[in-house]
């Protein structure tokens, strides 16, 4: 019961977190000038008109990057256990994390020299 | 449930047990979010102030004493300019994105504990829930990118991405050696293993690499390439202007700070301090400590160059990354093994309890773990020393040959 009050606060906050920053906005609704026109309401860039679609398929640099993240991501999620835990464990615990880190470390060791950790 | 304070108070004057508890909660709530709120205020007042004596002008100083009052100045300005949403937008995510922005900044407070009585709510899992909701205001920066459908925009939201997923990896590993030494996810309890002796002096090196991927993550300078002004004019927030860009702004600010009060929470020993221990006085101490380190962030903020994404990049992967991964697995061994000497103070069950110790008794614990941490960067400092000096030397090699081609007596 006492950690679903927990979570009531969180729930509560998180209705409304996003109204702090919606009254500042809301007000300036009341204050501001509001007259779009054709050339305001274009897509800035520097002035100089916009060529071609923004929403295009583009080359992502750090694919390789993404994907290591993934790996570290999902094995960081289960070291938090082992961290809370950790002043209770024994030895083998040390082993059994060491072991997991290695594994993972092990790929991005891989990848390193692979040479596909670098940014081109 | 429990039902302290003025929910007490409200169910003995008479008001049913349930809706107390909902008013109890929403008044904790809204004090919980007030107090960012007005930081946020005065904070782009000492900013900008310390940015112009760092740049050696005098800052804001027109508008009230000192200047205090820019930043009201500032507002009213924002409030009465207009608002230009581009056609091209997706407009549903383009208006959502400072929102969510601002709240996510918002959120990170309901953990973060003032004083040990003094909190929002004492999560068990704190830490994780830091790191999801941090998470959030950068997936809004991502939004904002995406959805103003403007190119500088989007160069700035495929770079919040490379920054997001490079530098989540060295933040949670840093995170995991307090959470280790303290033997809990909750900053409260966290807060507390800090009794004896701070996480700074046991684990320097997890802070600076907290510090550093935290300052990665607010997109602050030297890591402000999400919104480069020289190349991508301002990145994912150029299409913003009036209230929605003053949204971004203050969630950015505010963010920073808020790194700064969970450095202090997480390793330099929260609401402790050697003189003058009361409870209400540790939100005093909280907010030194934060204050001091917000400081530093700013001092990096205005002296170091911004990084091209490739040096962000690789700085991130072979060094903070390796870094990170190689100084948890150290102090974990450390640990243990001084657990098995008897020099970590034990509760009854036998188990890990910094808590209970002294800072005599945790003296040797700290100076291990602590010489550790040197003998960990000096091989790695040598060495990037010696890349930088190589790199150095190769640049006034090529200046020479340049200028030996160069006609003499033109």
């Amino acid at each position: 019961m006492n950690v679903l009050n927990e979570w009531a606060f969180i729930g509560v906050l998180a209705v409304l977190a996003p109204i702090f920053p919606m009254l500042p906005i809301g007000a300036a609704y009341l204050f501001r000038p509001h007259k779009p026109n054709v050339l305001k309401s274009q897509t800035y860039e520097c002035g100089v008109e916009t060529v071609g679609d923004t929403w295009v398929q583009f080359r992502v640099q750090y694919y390789i990057y993404g994907l290591v993240f993934l790996v570290f991501d999902v094995e960081m999620v289960f070291l938090f256990p082992w961290a809370v835990a950790y002043h209770r464990l024994d030895l083998f615990a040390f082993g059994a994390g060491f072991l997991f880190i290695f594994l993972l470390a092990d790929a991005l060791i891989y990848a390193w020299r692979k040479g596909v950790m670098a940014w081109r | 449930m429990a039902c302290t304070g003025l929910c007490d108070l409200l169910v003995q004057g008479g008001m049913d047990a349930g809706l107390a508890q909902f008013i109890s909660l929403f008044f904790g709530v809204v004090l919980v979010a007030t107090v960012p709120l007005l930081t946020v205020i005065l904070l782009i007042w000492v900013e900008r102030k310390i940015a112009a004596r760092i740049q050696d002008r005098i800052g804001p100083n027109r508008v009230g004493p000192l200047g205090l009052l820019q930043t009201f100045a500032d507002l009213m300005k924002l409030l009465i300019k207009e608002d230009i949403t581009p056609a091209a937008a997706d407009r549903l995510l383009y208006n959502a994105a400072p929102i969510v922005s601002f709240a996510s900044v918002v959120l990170i407070w309901a953990v973060v504990p003032f004083t040990p009585y003094h909190y929002g709510v004492d999560l068990e899992i704190g830490a994780l829930y830091f790191v999801a909701v941090a998470s959030f205001g950068t997936l809004a920066i991502m939004t904002a990118g995406w959805a103003s459908n403007n190119k500088y925009a989007l160069l700035g939201a495929f770079r919040v991405v490379a920054l997001l997923v490079s530098y989540e990896i060295p933040l949670v590993f840093a995170l995991l050696v307090p959470v280790l030494l303290a033997g809990s996810m909750s900053l409260v309890d966290i807060g507390y293993a800090q009794a004896g002796m701070w996480f700074v002096f046991m684990a320097p090196l997890a802070m600076v690499l907290f510090f550093i991927s935290s300052q990665a993550e607010t997109g602050r300078a030297p890591f402000d390439l999400i919104e480069a002004e020289s190349e991508l004019v301002a990145g994912f927030n150029i299409e913003y202007s009036g209230m929605k860009f003053g949204m971004f702004f203050a969630a950015e600010f505010l963010h920073v700070f808020t790194n700064a009060v969970l450095l202090a929470v997480l390793f330099m020993g929260a609401w402790f301090f050697p003189l003058w221990q009361e409870p209400l006085i540790g939100f005093f101490w909280l907010g030194v400590k934060a204050s001091l380190l917000y400081f530093i962030s700013l001092w990096l903020r205005n002296t170091v160059p911004r990084l091209r994404i490739d040096q962000v990049m690789s700085f991130n992967w072979f060094f903070l990354v390796p870094v990170s991964i190689l100084n948890l697995l150290v102090t974990a061994l450390l640990v243990m093994v001084m657990k098995e000497i008897g020099w970590v103070p034990l509760d009854v069950a036998g188990n890990m309890a910094l808590q209970l110790g002294t800072t005599l008794e945790l003296l040797p614990m700290t100076v291990v773990l602590f010489a550790s941490n040197v003998l960990i960067m000096l091989p790695i400092f040598n060495r990037l020393r010696r890349i930088g000096r190589e790199q150095r030397e190769a640049a006034e090699v090529r200046s020479r040959q340049r200028l030996a081609l160069t006609p003499a007596g033109d």
